[in-house]
């Protein structure tokens, strides 16, 4: 059979690190590369670039304009950088509507401004009807690394502690109830931010802080058990302490989703030493990104590679790094 | 909420003395996640085994189920199906590489999202994989009502929906089976109501219980059935009062009797049941698609080690089929126990195998 592309190679999943160590990797090999940070670090600077291909493009909290923005920057931050430039490249499917166009430009425009970076160059393609899906962009981000900052998984120790900057879910959900039109109560909005300013104010509290992820697909299950795995250190949750709405722990349960897989947009993982837990909790609190910031779990010396989570009945279990592709239950 | 739990697993753990070994079925999938995710098997008595059985739809769907639902794709049908079926191995391959070859197959929460597709795409022929148990049958049922009501001529159902009860009373007649006590699925007894089980006492002197699917609601039903098996007792207990009515929905019950009728089905892993499936009844069979356009697929035997036929029954724990993580893994499943997010091994590979000691 001849093998093609599946949906899931692209879901951030266990196929998407197949394809990577199976196709990219070999390709491009490099130690910059091979680092597989969510940025680049060369040098002083840090790079990054990301696709956005969000269907719906407009949803609660966000569009695919501001997604574009915010995913860059955050990636860019999480490598202990400043963020400073962005190039934007846009594809556009032909009869897209100009109005549609100008909004989600306007939308780019505040989002910049707001995270505090200029856009200093783009492109734009436009492709045949049915030949792209109204509009797909390209991002790229260079940043100034931070002086004293070494954000990396060699740098996670056993005892330190996991924070989280506030509710999961929440992007994942809004974008799930927008395509099945399931009504969501006011309150649930994509989380989708710029999250360096506060990033930023936690590296000033504490320039030791181990590692940094934004936890986007696949949610803080895939971005925990990937520095559980490059740190060969366990981490261990508490179910208990984890921010989730209501509302989104209702949609889990009508769809069969785990909040830990789902996916966030304005949602960062910090792994910190123990001593400077409070302090950095404190300052998240103070951001506007950060206000329900929340200390989760830890790192601890056994169970290496792998990530636990002590539900409300005092058991652990384990959390699995997400297969692929969110799937719904059927009965 | 944690301190009744804490009682709770205490009392469980009481109850448990007074015999050597309870052996209890977790009918449904969504119970054998829920279990595993909440983390109550490690709170049990070791003398408390949990056996999964065969409450998975994707899991007692038949391989030829899935080749007709590519070959229609293939046809230029549009193939409309919960997502949990993307990726089922049929005896060829599987709608997801249907998919990834040209097929047209979209994801769909709810049976009642294919009138907007069927309205939406006037000159295409939709297909809905009507694929479930007595919780999703109802919605099927009122799709095919919309669809009458509002003149549509372009969809359809491709049905393999299943009922719990006659696969329990089928599990009981095979001496192999042994089970103390079963967990009874809320969500099934929401629609057919609780009664529906009671056959499992009054025939089987049997023990059930109806739980719901919280860590609390799921205990209180196991604890019923430890204080049944304990004082000689055998019946259908309804420990999900909030939600499940003896008589169960009427209104849900008489839509599945308006639009189908009771029929003999092949269950994967288990064969023939007798009056185990749902047809639709002939005044509907504008919307069968079997009947309107049916296809033709060969009929493949395989030849597997895969045990899903005995996980099912609750003959075997998943870990003992020799395929189980190794051959078998969710990202290249063997059966169809490892597929569905639902199914006994995949929840047996995603939270059963590896235990977090640190």
């Amino acid at each position: 059979m001849v093998r093609k592309i599946l949906m899931a190679h692209g879901a951030g999943g266990k196929l998407s690190a197949q394809l990577l160590q199976e196709v990219i990797l070999p390709a491009f090999d490099n130690e910059i590369l091979n680092e597989l940070h969510d940025g680049a670090k060369i040098g002083r600077l840090a790079m990054t670039t990301d696709s956005y291909v969000v269907r719906p493009i407009f949803f609660r909290g966000g569009d695919i304009g501001k997604l574009s923005i915010c995913g860059t920057v955050n990636d860019l931050a999480v490598t202990g950088a400043v963020p400073k430039y962005i190039s934007v490249g846009v594809i556009l499917e032909e009869g897209f509507d100009f109005d549609d166009l100008k909004r989600i430009v306007q939308s780019i425009a505040a989002a910049a401004r707001e995270a505090g970076v200029k856009i200093v160059t783009g492109d734009t393609k436009v492709v045949g009807r049915g030949q792209a899906d109204g509009i797909f962009i390209n991002t790229a981000g260079i940043g100034e690394l931070i002086d004293g900052v070494d954000i990396s998984a060699s740098n996670v120790r056993a005892g330190m502690k996991v924070l989280i900057s506030g509710t999961i879910g929440d992007h994942a959900t809004t974008i799930l109830a927008g395509r099945h039109g399931l009504e969501l109560p006011e309150g649930v909005q994509s989380d989708c931010a710029p999250l360096n300013k506060m990033i930023q104010e936690m590296l000033a509290a504490e320039p030791r802080i181990a590692m940094l992820r934004d936890a986007t697909r696949g949610g803080i299950a895939a971005v925990l058990n990937e520095i559980a795995q490059a740190a060969n250190v366990g981490i261990l949750l508490d179910e208990e302490k984890i921010p989730v709405r209501e509302e989104v722990r209702g949609v889990c349960d009508i769809l069969g989703f785990d909040a830990l897989e789902l996916a966030n947009e304005g949602k960062i993982i910090a792994i910190v030493p123990a001593g400077s837990a409070d302090k950095i909790l404190s300052v998240m609190r103070k951001n506007i990104y950060g206000k329900n910031a929340a200390l989760i779990g830890e790192v601890v010396s056994n169970a290496a590679g792998k990530v636990g989570l002590r539900t409300p009945l005092g058991s652990v279990r384990i959390v699995d790094m997400p297969a692929g592709e969110l799937v719904p239950r059927i009965c | 909420m944690r301190n009744g739990n804490v009682e709770l697993v205490k009392e469980i753990a009481r109850l448990a003395k007074s015999k050597k070994k309870f052996r209890l079925m977790e009918v449904c999938g969504t119970h054998t996640v829920a279990i595993f995710r909440s983390g109550i098997r490690q709170v049990l008595p070791e003398n408390v085994e949990l056996v999964s059985g065969p409450g998975c739809p994707v899991c007692v769907t038949n391989d030829d189920y899935i080749d007709k639902a590519i070959e229609y794709t293939r046809e230029g049908f549009i193939v409309a199906t919960f997502g949990d079926m993307l990726k089922v191995p049929g005896s060829r391959s599987s709608l997801a590489e249907a998919q990834s070859a040209g097929g047209d197959v979209r994801i769909v929460y709810s049976p009642l999202d294919c009138v907007k597709l069927a309205r939406e795409n006037p000159d295409r022929k939709i297909i809905f994989l009507a694929v479930g148990f007595e919780t999703t049958a109802p919605t099927a049922a009122a799709t095919v009502l919309a669809a009458k009501a509002h003149g549509i001529k372009n969809l359809f159902m491709l049905s393999a929906q299943k009922l719990v009860p006659p696969a329990l009373r089928f599990l009981l007649k095979d001496t192999s089976v042994k089970v103390d006590g079963f967990l009874l699925p809320g969500h099934v007894a929401v629609v057919i109501g609780s009664d529906a089980f009671k056959f499992l006492s009054v025939e089987f002197k049997i023990p059930g219980a109806v739980g719901g699917f919280e860590a609390e609601e799921i205990l209180i039903a196991l604890k019923s059935l430890l204080e049944q098996i304990d004082s000689g007792r055998a019946e259908v207990t309804n420990d999900y009062r909030s939600v499940v009515k003896a008589e169960g929905n009427v209104a849900a019950k008489k839509i599945l009797a308006q639009v189908y009728e009771v029929a003999d089905v092949e269950w994967r892993g288990m064969g023939m049941i007798p009056a185990s499936g749902l047809r639709m009844r002939d005044e509907f069979v504008a919307f069968d698609i079997e009947r309107v356009e049916p296809v033709a697929i060969e009929r493949t035997k395989k030849k597997t080690a895969c045990r899903c036929g005995e996980v099912l029954r609750g003959l075997v724990k998943p870990t003992e089929c020799p395929l189980f993580g190794k051959a078998c893994q969710p990202l290249h499943a063997i059966g169809p126990c490892m597929v569905s997010v639902e199914g006994v091994c995949a929840a047996w590979f995603k939270y059963g195998g590896n235990n977090f000691t640190w």
